[in-house]
C-alpha cells in the first residue's frame, strides 16, 4: 500500500479538553506528530504573555495544532460526497491543518517585530527544508511538501482547500477561540461549533454557511469580538508584551554596540546579525528564552537587568489611556521629563496600539479587500453575513481602536519628593501619590 | 512613538487622496516591495497581498482624526476615499520619520486601476520565482480574474518603471 494511503492498525486518540478526542488513523499524520519540529511546538505557548493575566493560559501551539487538525478532519467527514469537494485533497488538508503553525518562534509576535522575521516564512522553510517533517511529506509524493506549504501560505490553486485552514471562519480560529477561552477560564469564546460544522457547505472555491446556521455564526463572531477585547488585548498581558519587546530591543542594541555580556547570548547571535539559519531558528524555544531572561537579571546594564527582573517576576508597567492626537503635547513633555530624571523614554515610556496585536475581528471586507463570510440562501444565492445579520452589522460597523501609554510607576514613585519632575510626571500621567 | 502611523501619514500627505480600500492596500504593498520601509505585515489572500495590520492602523488613524474616510455607495458596493486632515499634518510635524522619496512612485500608482494593481502586487508577491514561474503562478491563483498576456506584459513594464523611478 502506498504510504499516503497507509492506515494505522488501530485508531489513535489524544484526549483533548476542547474537542474531547483527537482522532488519528492516517500513518502520515501519526508520523508528522512524532517529528522533532512538531514536538517543538510543545515548547511554544499559544497565547504568549497572556499567562501573566490568566494563569491557566499555559497551553501550547502543539495543543492548538492538533485541535485545528481535528476540526478539519470533522469538516472533511461532512464534505464527503458533496459537490465541489475533491476527496483526493483530504490528506493535503489534514497535513496543512496540522502543520500550519510550525514556524512560530518563542513569544512569536514580539520576536518577529524586533528581529524582522516572519513565522510563515519559517513554516515554509521547515516544510520544504532538510527536516524530519520534510522527509515524511516527501514519502507521500515528491511535490507534497511544496503543496502543503502553498496551502498554508494561501497560494495553492484550490481556494476551497485554503479556505478550510485560513478564512474568516476557519478551523484555525474555531480552535483557538475555544481553546483560549477554556485555558484562560473566561466565559466568552464559546460557540456551537458542531452546528457550524453541520451548516458549512463547499460552494465553488469557498466554504459558505447555510443560512439557517446564521445564529451559530453570529455567536462565533461575537466570541471573536469579545475574546479580542477581553483576552487578546488585555492591558496587563500587553504590559508584559511591551516589556518583552523592550528586552529584545535592548539586548540587540547592546550586542550591536559591542557591549560585553556576562552571560553570552549564544542562541541569539544569528538573530542579532540578521542571518538566522533554519537550525538556529528551530532550536530557540520559550524555555531557552526564559533561561536567558533570568540570567540577564544579573547583567551590568541596568536597563536590560531591570527589564528582565520585571518580566521574570511580573513587575509590569502600569498604563493609562492615551489619545495620541489630543495628548501629543503632554507626551512630548513627558518624554523630556523622563529623560531629565534618567528614565530612558525609549524603554520606559511606551505607546501600545490595538494595531500592534496579531489578532483581528470580523470585517465584511468591502471592495474586495478580503473574502467575507457568505450565507447560502434557500435559492442558493450567496449574501455577505453582515447584510443579513443585524448583530454582525453592528459589531463590524463599529471601528473600535485603542491606545495605551505604559510606564514604570514604581520608578516614578521612588523619585525624591524634592525633584520637581516627580509631581509633573504624576500629574501628566494622572496617577495619584501613595 | 507611533512611527508606523507616521510613515502612513507621510504616504497620505504625499498621495493627497486615495480612492478605494483595495487600491490603498495594493499601493502600500507595492511601495514596500520597492524598498519604502512600511512595516505592515502582508499575507496572501483571495484578492492578493493583504494586511490586516494596515486595515487596523488606518482605522486607528481615522479614529484619531489624522485622516478622513468618506463612504460612497456604488451600484452594488461601497467605495471609500481617504484624505488627510490638519490634525494629521500636525501629528507628522511632531513625529519625524525617515523615508526615501517616493512621491513619483505614488503618482504612478494612483493612475492605475485597483484591478491592475492587484495583478502587479500578486506578481511582486512571487518575485523570488523566475519570470516564467511568476506568470504561471499568477494564472493559477488569479484564474478567475482572467488577466490577459497583454495585462501581464504591461505589469512587467510597470514594475520596471516603478523600480527606476
Amino acid at each position: 500500500m502506498a504510504y499516503k494511503d497507509e492506515q494505522l492498525r488501530e485508531e489513535k486518540v489524544f484526549k483533548d479538553p476542547v474537542h474531547r478526542y483527537i482522532h488519528v488513523k492516517d500513518r502520515v499524520i501519526w508520523d508528522l506528530i512524532g517529528a522533532m519540529e512538531f514536538q517543538r511546538l510543545r515548547r511554544i505557548k499559544q497565547l504568549g504573555t497572556s499567562f501573566f493575566t490568566f494563569h491557566g493560559a499555559e497551553h501550547s501551539r502543539f495543543n492548538h495544532s492538533l485541535g485545528v487538525y481535528e476540526i478539519v478532519r470533522r469538516i472533511l467527514a461532512n464534505f464527503e460526497g458533496k459537490p465541489y469537494w475533491n476527496p483526493n485533497e483530504r490528506l493535503l488538508c489534514l497535513a496543512a491543518a496540522l502543520l500550519h503553525d510550525l514556524g512560530h518562534g518563542p513569544f512569536s509576535h514580539s520576536f518577529e517585530k524586533v528581529f524582522k522575521l516572519d513565522h510563515e516564512d519559517f513554516t515554509k522553510k521547515i516544510i520544504v527544508g532538510d527536516t524530519e517533517i520534510n522527509h515524511i511529506l516527501r514519502r507521500v509524493e515528491p511535490d507534497f511538501p511544496q503543496k502543503v506549504a502553498e496551502v498554508i501560505n494561501k497560494t495553492y490553486h484550490d481556494k476551497l482547500v485554503v479556505s478550510l485552514i485560513s478564512s474568516q471562519i476557519d478551523a484555525d480560529r474555531m480552535d483557538y477561540l475555544q481553546r483560549d477561552a477554556y485555558f484562560t477560564g473566561v466565559s466568552y469564546g464559546h460557540f456551537d461549533m458542531e452546528r457550524i460544522l453541520r451548516v458549512m457547505r463547499p460552494v465553488d472555491d469557498q466554504v459558505v454557511i447555510k443560512s439557517s446556521g446564521m445564529h451559530a455564526v453570529e455567536d462565533y463572531i461575537m466570541s471573536r469580538y469579545q475574546m479580542y477585547w477581553q483576552v487578546y488585548f488585555h492591558p496587563v498581558s500587553r504590559s508584559a508584551e511591551v516589556i518583552l519587546s523592550k528586552i529584545l530591543h535592548r539586548v540587540k542594541d547592546l550586542y550591536l554596540s559591542g557591549y560585553t555580556f556576562r552571560f553570552q547570548p549564544i542562541h541569539f547571535l544569528s538573530f542579532f546579525e540578521g542571518e538566522v539559519s533554519l537550525q538556529d531558528y528551530i532550536r530557540l524555544d520559550e524555555p531557552i528564552v526564559s533561561y536567558y531572561f533570568q540570567a540577564w537579571t544579573d547583567e551590568s546594564d541596568e536597563i536590560l537587568s531591570d527589564l528582565c527582573v520585571r518580566f521574570t517576576n511580573r513587575k509590569l508597567f502600569k498604563y493609562v489611556e492615551f489619545n495620541p492626537n489630543a495628548q501629543m503635547e503632554e507626551w512630548m513633555v513627558l518624554h523630556r521629563l523622563f529623560e531629565q530624571v534618567g528614565m530612558d523614554p525609549k524603554y520606559y515610556l511606551v505607546v501600545d496600539s490595538s494595531s500592534d496585536l496579531p489578532y483581528d475581528f470580523y470585517r465584511p471586507g468591502e471592495e474586495g479587500e478580503r473574502l467575507p463570510i457568505y450565507l447560502q440562501k434557500p435559492n442558493n444565492e450567496l449574501e455577505e453575513l453582515s447584510r443579513t445579520s443585524d448583530i454582525v452589522e453592528s459589531i463590524s460597523g463599529k471601528k473600535r481602536t485603542d491606545h495605551k501609554l505604559y510606564f514604570p510607576s514604581d520608578f516614578i514613585e521612588a523619585l525624591s519628593d524634592d525633584q520637581p519632575e516627580k509631581k509633573q510626571i504624576m500629574d501628566l500621567l494622572g496617577i495619584a501619590r501613595n | 512613538m507611533l512611527t508606523n502611523h507616521a510613515k502612513l501619514m507621510n504616504f497620505f500627505v504625499t498621495a493627497k487622496e486615495v480612492v478605494g480600500r483595495k487600491k490603498l492596500q495594493k499601493m502600500i504593498y507595492i511601495l514596500q516591495k520597492c524598498d519604502v520601509p512600511f512595516e505592515e505585515k502582508f499575507t496572501f489572500h483571495f484578492y492578493g497581498p493583504y494586511s490586516e495590520e494596515l486595515t487596523l492602523r488606518i482605522e486607528e488613524m481615522c479614529n484619531l482624526g489624522f485622516i478622513e474616510e468618506t463612504k460612497e455607495e456604488k451600484s452594488n458596493y461601497y467605495q471609500y476615499q481617504y484624505q488627510t486632515t490638519s490634525a494629521g499634518i500636525d501629528f507628522l510635524d511632531h513625529v519625524k520619520v525617515d523615508l526615501p522619496l517616493f512621491s513619483k512612485k505614488v503618482d504612478l500608482l494612483k493612475e492605475q486601476s485597483s484591478r491592475f494593481l492587484e495583478l502587479v502586487a500578486t506578481m511582486l508577491y512571487f518575485d523570488e520565482l523566475p519570470k516564467v514561474e511568476v506568470e504561471a503562478k499568477v494564472r493559477e491563483v488569479k484564474a478567475k480574474v482572467n488577466y490577459t498576456d497583454k495585462d501581464i506584459e504591461e505589469a512587467w513594464a510597470f514594475i520596471a518603471e516603478l523600480k527606476q523611478t
